[in-house]
């Protein structure tokens, strides 16, 4: 048997059965140039001219868009843009009516020709062989190409490279009557459409490339073998006459003489068939960077005085083309779009031109009578003879008419392509298409119908299985809590207290006991301690206050999979912490030891600093101040797997810790204060304990861990290491962060690891960090996203003053303090500019935390800056910026937030009043300590309105819990600085307890925020899973920064200079980032 | 402006089904008149009457049923009946003979069925058998051709002759039949029966004038007359050729069959092509698109199915001819036929299932 070249040689084709001749009128129009028109006084732009999706709207009201700008967005492969057809303004954007029979309204982009018809700046290609497939594909996509022979599916799924293709198939015939577009577009633009083709075969590489056309149009067809002869793989098959030849399962069977499966494509085949128009504007669009925002568009019928062809702009109304060709108005006149056989009546002539626009047909009656009176099928069969596609018209037509979908399916109703032939043909002028289309449109809804129905079935049966599931999750999380409470309550007094603690109701009492205890630890200190400067006290209290704020907003931000992710460290901190807690203590101390001759200012640094980390540790866990980074790292592991006795443990060795410091006992009372706000928000067991607040938290963290331990260990251990590095690394880090917002959050969190483990661990893993961050921001809401910036700016800010520490510790050079002190300065500057706008006031706090860290390090260095400047300047940033912050974390919290500063600031004058009367720091503790009380009995209240709380709320307590952890490690911050402070003078002590005041009201106040918050934390939660699948590959996009980063970093080391320039750049991120977070906010 | 909204396609095809049937009744014209020319005026009168009831009666069922009378009846689709049940009946049968059968293909095969494009019956056949089982004496009481009468009978005594049963001279139908030597004339078909039944071979039978010169004298004229009209409707497009090709390669194969078996008793080909109603049958009661089978395939075994049933029926039956009851045994067989003979749709595997 020949093969089908050898026939095609031989100019013998297949034939495909059916089919009719209706006469062709097409000398009206091909015997014309294509003229081009002149500019229209508005074009409309349907916003979805193809099949597939919507695209989304880049564009608004107002705008100037020049030609060739696109005016809507690739989504999806399945989604084509539309371009600006010539420059002008787009005058509005709205629902319009477009070309359907119905004068169905759909969403239009409107634009004013200016007249200028100024092209956008366009890359002219001269040899596209440079490009590679996907470029050319994504080319074709972004000119928005969709299939111009009527379906108008998206070119670029059709070119997209797709192996064994054999026949390319360039559909020329045009078989409809009337239209001459694509004759005379080939007699005009043969050589475009044979570069066209050249692309074509460039991209698909197929083995034939066949021309399809009939033997009606001879001008094309030379003109296209003319271009062509060059090409060995083209043929141009030049066919009988014979409608509809131009279908694209007719002309693969006139063609190669095969039948596409019905249901499958033709690439099953290998073939892909393109219009000759849609080659034509994918050689435009390659080449010469044209979009298509223009076609050829026959304007036709005798009701015209001059028809032609013409170069209609899409989005011209009909009106516009029909007036240029000489309209003249007829009773029962119709203007068909498309052509005789396929088109459809236009309801009005102010619809637009569109991309599968080929025909406008404005026929007298003369030539196509109006319909005549359906009368009865006589069952000739003439449209069973006709059909092209083999079908039983009349059979269906009776099936459709009785509704018997299921016989209409039996009878291929499907493969019907509403070609027309057999009601063309009808002797009885039966509309049989109108009856197929009716029939199909019913059958679809009907399965649609159906498909919900049976969606619906299974939702109902998953919703059944998952009550049950949860109702059995529920009764095993109840026994475990049960066993788990007698356990502790064998184990150890201690942990029976915190067992009964875990209960809530005995959690109130277990409350107040801590505050007590607090109080009397806070009353030690206060003993010990005498309190000296007023004025230091006041500014630690105003930083207190700012970090209480900031905790609470970081808390309320934090979302649960961050809190699992730092539950696993802190947890892992905190033992390692409590073994070496007095060595860290001790380290800590010696610092600010050190720094005593400059008591004051190393106080209010202290202070600020420990404000930084408190609301760095809010996020990260206060873990940094003990050091233990490399414990750390080893012990998430295990301490995550041993879980609750662990905790009991810590809990244990804190306590013992804190009694045990002398030093320590105003961390102590700060402990209890974070023990409070702790307790507060973990509305569950956690709270129990006042003392033990960090590991019942920790205890109730690890349990969401639980599920996602891997995931935190990994996430540790990578965020060890990237903090590690991560000093140097911060600045960088910090820019990262403010490109990703999300990131920011996560960094945050990994920051707040990094300073823990930042002594030991080693640059190399900044990845992990931007990764955590990337996969942050999906999760994150818009709140938590502006909270989490905040957190991640001043997080990434008190690394590098952690690192600035530790490096002035070994260094101890002036002028680094010098340095430092200028910074602050400038700093200072720049927050109370930023403090303008809500963003830059983000971007503010971070500032001046980043100064007060710079602060802390100067005072560190034994530097003679002069801290009360600086303290002031800081408190009133802090307040700012924790206000501020609180606002951005939640709208709805702001008036709370508010009133979270009144009293925070009351409390401070309160505080000051009594420092300033040398009142007894006794004094001041006890009214601390009352405050705290009540401030805890109210938590209790708070809490026990937030234990109902399903398992949503869990999540939400989860958060809940991490703010816990968070003020913790707060407490655990300032401890250090505390200690210093209180070697130095007792202000210190007064002002901690100030502090700590300041932290229960706000704590209690963040309690309330935080229930208010859950809701949007158990979003945030389901988004949870989103975000891991995004989480791969933002993670590779962030490695390549922290890459750099960390270059960075380890060139800028020591020097002050650069550590100001980092600062300068950290400004600078937060803004963007701050920015960004407008702009996310905008997007949202 | 207000624009006309149609749904596509917009243009179409010029046939109508009036416009069909009107060809289709232009078509039977060679056959009329060479019955015209053979049998006189009797079938002219009898088509007239035929015509006339048939219309009266899609009238009257088309009001009862409340439906456009108008329309409908200018489809000429009950013109039509009329001529075929005219054409069918012997030129000389009474006229309640016609009205009968007219009321019922119209009254009962047609509308009752439903009307135009509903009926599972070819009507003017139904009519006829209805006729020709409830009154065989005046069904098959055809005249013998006019030139082998020896009584002429002009156009007024064929009237009185159908409306009172006598000339007007008082010849009954029985004495008309009579020729010169007092036998009763026959149609060629009723006498190679009766021969054939009395033992005589077709060589035998055929001496008998009614089969004239060639086949059977006068009948091959109107037969020819027929193909003439049908070869135009082919021409013309109106009916489907592969209804009378194969219907007629069907006789010519069937008919071969016998005459191989049978020489004696089997009539030749030809005579079976032009005689009794075989023309007028291949190509205006078969091409019925109503009552035929609608497919391809399927019009091809309809019209073997009534070839194979003509020629056992005229070979071993108990009537002369059998066109009649061919088609209605075919009519009966058509959902059949068209349920098994579906095309194979485009993409899709044989048997129509994809």
């Amino acid at each position: 048997m020949e093969s089908v070249i050898e026939r095609i040689d031989k100019n013998k084709f297949f034939s495909f059965s059916g089919g009719i001749h209706p006469p062709q009128q097409k000398f009206l129009s091909n015997d014309k140039p294509i003229r081009p028109l002149s500019l229209p006084q508005r074009l409309i732009l349907p916003v979805q001219q193809h099949i597939g999706n919507v695209a989304d709207i880049l564009v608004k009201p107002g705008d100037k868009v020049l030609k060739g700008q696109p005016l809507t967005a690739i989504a999806t492969p399945m989604t084509v843009p539309i371009h600006a057809p010539t420059s002008g303004v787009v005058k509005e954007i709205k629902k319009a009516s477009i070309a359907h029979p119905s004068a169905m309204a759909e969403l239009c982009i409107i634009i004013e020709p200016d007249g200028d018809d100024k092209w956008q700046p366009r890359k002219i290609n001269t040899d596209y062989h440079q490009l590679s497939k996907a470029d050319l594909v994504a080319k074709i996509a972004q000119a928005g190409i969709a299939g111009m022979g009527g379906a108008g599916f998206p070119t670029n799924i059709k070119v997209n490279s797709q192996a064994g293709v054999k026949y390319l198939i360039i559909n020329a015939a045009e078989c409809e009557p009337y239209i001459t577009a694509d004759d005379l577009l080939m007699r005009e633009q043969a050589p475009t459409i044979a570069d066209g083709i050249e692309i074509l075969d460039h991209m698909l590489e197929p083995e034939y490339i066949l021309i399809g056309i009939e033997d009606n149009k001879p001008e094309a067809i030379q003109a296209l073998k003319t271009v062509t002869k060059h090409l060995d793989k083209v043929r141009v098959c030049v066919l009988p006459t014979k409608y509809p030849t131009g279908g694209e399962k007719q002309l693969i069977s006139a063609l190669i003489g095969k039948e596409v499966p019905s249901g499958s494509l033709p690439i099953d085949l290998g073939v892909i068939m393109q219009n000759v128009a849609t080659v034509f504007a994918i050689a435009e669009a390659i080449i010469h960077d044209i979009p298509l925002i223009r076609r050829v568009v026959t304007v036709t019928g005798t009701a015209l005085k001059k028809p032609q062809n013409v170069w209609a702009l899409l989005g011209t109304q009909v009106q516009h083309l029909l007036d240029q060709c000489g309209y003249q108005h007829h009773d029962q006149q119709r203007i068909i779009m498309g052509g005789p056989m396929m088109g459809f009546t236009l309801p009005s002539l102010q619809v637009p031109v569109v991309k599968i626009t080929n025909c406008i047909l404005a026929p007298t009656n003369r030539e196509i009578s109006p319909a005549s009176k359906e009368i009865e099928c006589i069952r000739c069969g003439q449209c069973a003879e006709v059909c092209p596609s083999n079908l039983l018209p009349q059979e269906l037509q009776w099936s459709a008419k009785a509704k018997d979908y299921d016989q209409l399916e039996a009878l291929n109703l499907s493969d019907c392509i509403d070609c027309g032939a057999c009601a063309y043909v009808c002797p009885s002028h039966i509309p049989l298409v109108q009856y197929y289309r009716v029939a199909k449109a019913e059958i679809k809804a009907k399965k649609v119908q159906e498909a919900k129905a049976e969606k619906a079935k299974l939702r109902f049966e998953a919703r059944k299985k998952r009550l049950e599931k949860e109702k059995l999750a529920r009764e095993e999380k109840q026994r475990l809590a049960a066993e788990t409470r007698k356990n502790k309550t064998k184990s150890s007094g201690a942990t029976g207290a915190v067992a009964a603690a875990l209960a809530r109701v005995k959690a109130k009492k277990a409350q107040q006991d801590a505050s007590e205890n607090n109080a009397n630890a806070g009353s030690s200190a206060v003993n010990e301690e005498p309190a000296t400067n007023s004025v230091k006290s006041a500014a630690a209290a105003a930083i207190a206050r700012a970090k209480a704020k900031r905790l609470a907003a970081q808390k309320t931000t934090e979302k649960a999979a961050d809190i699992s992710r730092f539950q696993r460290p802190n947890d892992t901190n905190d033992t390692s912490a409590t073994n070496a807690t007095d060595a860290t203590y001790t380290e800590t101390v010696k610092r600010p030891s050190d720094n005593k001759p400059e008591g004051e200012k190393v106080d209010s640094k202290a202070a600020a600093i420990a404000r930084i980390k408190a609301k760095k540790a809010a996020a990260e866990k206060t873990n940094v101040v003990s050091t233990s980074e490399p414990k750390a790292a080893n012990a998430p592991v295990e301490t995550q797997t041993q879980e609750d006795t662990h905790a009991l443990k810590d809990t244990h060795a804190q306590k013992n810790t804190n009694t045990d410091a002398k030093a320590d006992n105003k961390p102590d009372a700060k402990a209890a204060a974070i023990a409070r706000i702790k307790a507060k928000k973990a509305a569950a067991a956690k709270t129990n304990v006042v003392s033990t607040t960090e590991p019942k938290a920790a205890n109730a963290p690890v349990e969401t861990q639980t599920q996602e331990d891997t995931h935190a260990l990994k996430d540790t251990h990578a965020q060890k290491n990237t903090n590690t590095d991560a000093k140097a690394d911060n600045k960088p880090d910090a820019k990262a962060a403010a490109i990703a917002r999300i990131k920011a959050k996560k960094a945050a969190a990994n920051k707040a690891n990094l300073d823990k483990a930042s002594s030991e661990i080693e640059p190399v893993s900044k990845e992990p960090t931007s990764e955590k961050a990337v996969t942050a921001k999906p999760e994150s809401q818009k709140v938590d996203v502006e909270k989490a910036n905040p957190t991640t700016a001043s997080s990434e800010e008190k690394i590098v003053s952690a690192n600035t520490v530790s490096e002035t510790k070994a260094t101890s050079s002036k002028s680094a303090a010098k340095t430092t002190q200028r910074k602050s300065t400038a700093n200072k500057t720049s927050a109370s500019k930023t403090a303008a706008s809500k963003t830059t006031a983000k971007v503010k706090p971070a500032t001046k935390k980043a100064t007060s860290k710079t602060a802390t390090k100067s005072a560190v260095t034994k530097k003679a800056s002069a801290p009360s400047n600086e303290k002031t300047v800081t408190k009133k940033a802090a307040e700012k910026a924790p206000t501020k912050n609180t606002r951005t974390a939640t709208k709805t919290v702001t008036k709370k937030t508010n009133a979270v500063t009144k009293t925070a600031d009351q409390a401070n004058t309160k505080a000051a009043t009594k420092t300033t009367a040398k009142s007894a720091p006794k004094t001041a503790t006890k009214a601390a300590t009352k405050t705290a009380a009540k401030s805890s009995a109210k938590k209790t209240t708070v809490k026990s309105t937030v234990k109902p709380a399903t398992d949503k709320n869990a999540n939400a307590e989860t958060d809940i819990q991490t703010a816990a952890q968070a003020s913790e490690k707060v407490t655990k911050t300032k401890t250090p600085a505390t200690k210093t402070s209180a070697t130095k003078t007792s202000t210190t002590k007064s002002t901690v307890k100030k502090a700590v005041t300041r932290k229960r009201t706000t704590t209690s106040e963040t309690k309330v925020k935080a229930a208010t918050q859950k809701a949007s934390a158990t979003r945030k939660t389901s988004t949870k899973a989103k975000q891991a699948d995004l989480f791969d590959e933002s993670a590779l996009a962030s490695d390549k920064n922290n890459n750099a980063q960390v270059k960075e970093k380890t060139s800028k080391t020591l020097s002050a200079e650069e550590k100001k320039a980092k600062i300068a750049e950290a400004v600078k991120k937060a803004r963007a980032q701050a920015d960004a977070k407008k702009q996310q906010k905008a997007d949202s | 402006m207000a624009f006309w909204i149609a749904s596509s396609p917009h243009n179409h095809i010029q046939a109508q089904t009036p416009k069909l049937m009107r060809l289709v009744l232009l078509a039977t014209l060679p056959g009329v008149l060479a019955q015209w020319y053979f049998f006189g005026w009797g079938n002219l009168i009898q088509i007239g009457l035929a015509v006339l009831f048939c219309v009266l009666a899609e009238i009257t069922f088309l009001a009862i049923r409340d439906k456009n009378i108008k329309a409908q009846i200018s489809d000429y689709s009950a013109v039509l009946t009329g001529v075929l049940i005219g054409i069918s009946i012997p030129s000389f049968a009474p006229w309640w003979i016609t009205a009968i059968g007219s009321l019922f293909a119209i009254g009962v095969v047609k509308q009752l069925y439903g009307g135009l494009g509903y009926n599972i019956f070819n009507p003017a056949m139904a009519g006829y058998v209805l006729l020709l089982v409830s009154f065989p004496v005046q069904m098959t009481s055809w005249a013998p051709v006019n030139d082998l009468i020896a009584q002429p009978v002009d156009f007024l005594n064929t009237l009185w002759l159908i409306f009172t049963g006598f000339t007007w001279d008082g010849f009954s139908v029985e004495q008309i039949r009579m020729n010169i030597d007092g036998i009763t004339m026959a149609t060629p078909l009723d006498t190679l029966k009766t021969d054939i039944s009395r033992g005589l071979t077709v060589e035998e039978s055929f001496v008998n004038p009614v089969f004239g010169q060639f086949f059977s004298h006068g009948w091959e004229w109107i037969n020819l007359g027929f193909l003439l009209g049908g070869l135009y409707l082919i021409f013309k497009k109106a009916i489907d050729w592969r209804l009378p090709v194969s219907f007629l390669a069907g006789m010519l194969l069937f008919t071969f069959i016998g005459y191989v078996l049978s020489p004696d008793s089997s009539a030749s080909t030809m005579f079976h092509w032009f005689s009794g109603g075989t023309m007028l049958g291949a190509f205006f009661i078969i091409t019925d698109p109503v009552s035929g089978s609608t497919t391809q395939k399927g019009r091809i075994i309809f019209a073997l199915l009534i070839a194979f049933l003509v020629v056992i029926i005229r070979s071993f039956g108990g009537y002369p001819d059998a066109i009649a009851f061919a088609v209605l045994l075919a009519n009966m067989a058509v959902p059949l036929i068209d349920q098994y003979t579906r095309p194979r749709t485009y993409g899709h595997n044989q048997g129509g299932k994809s």
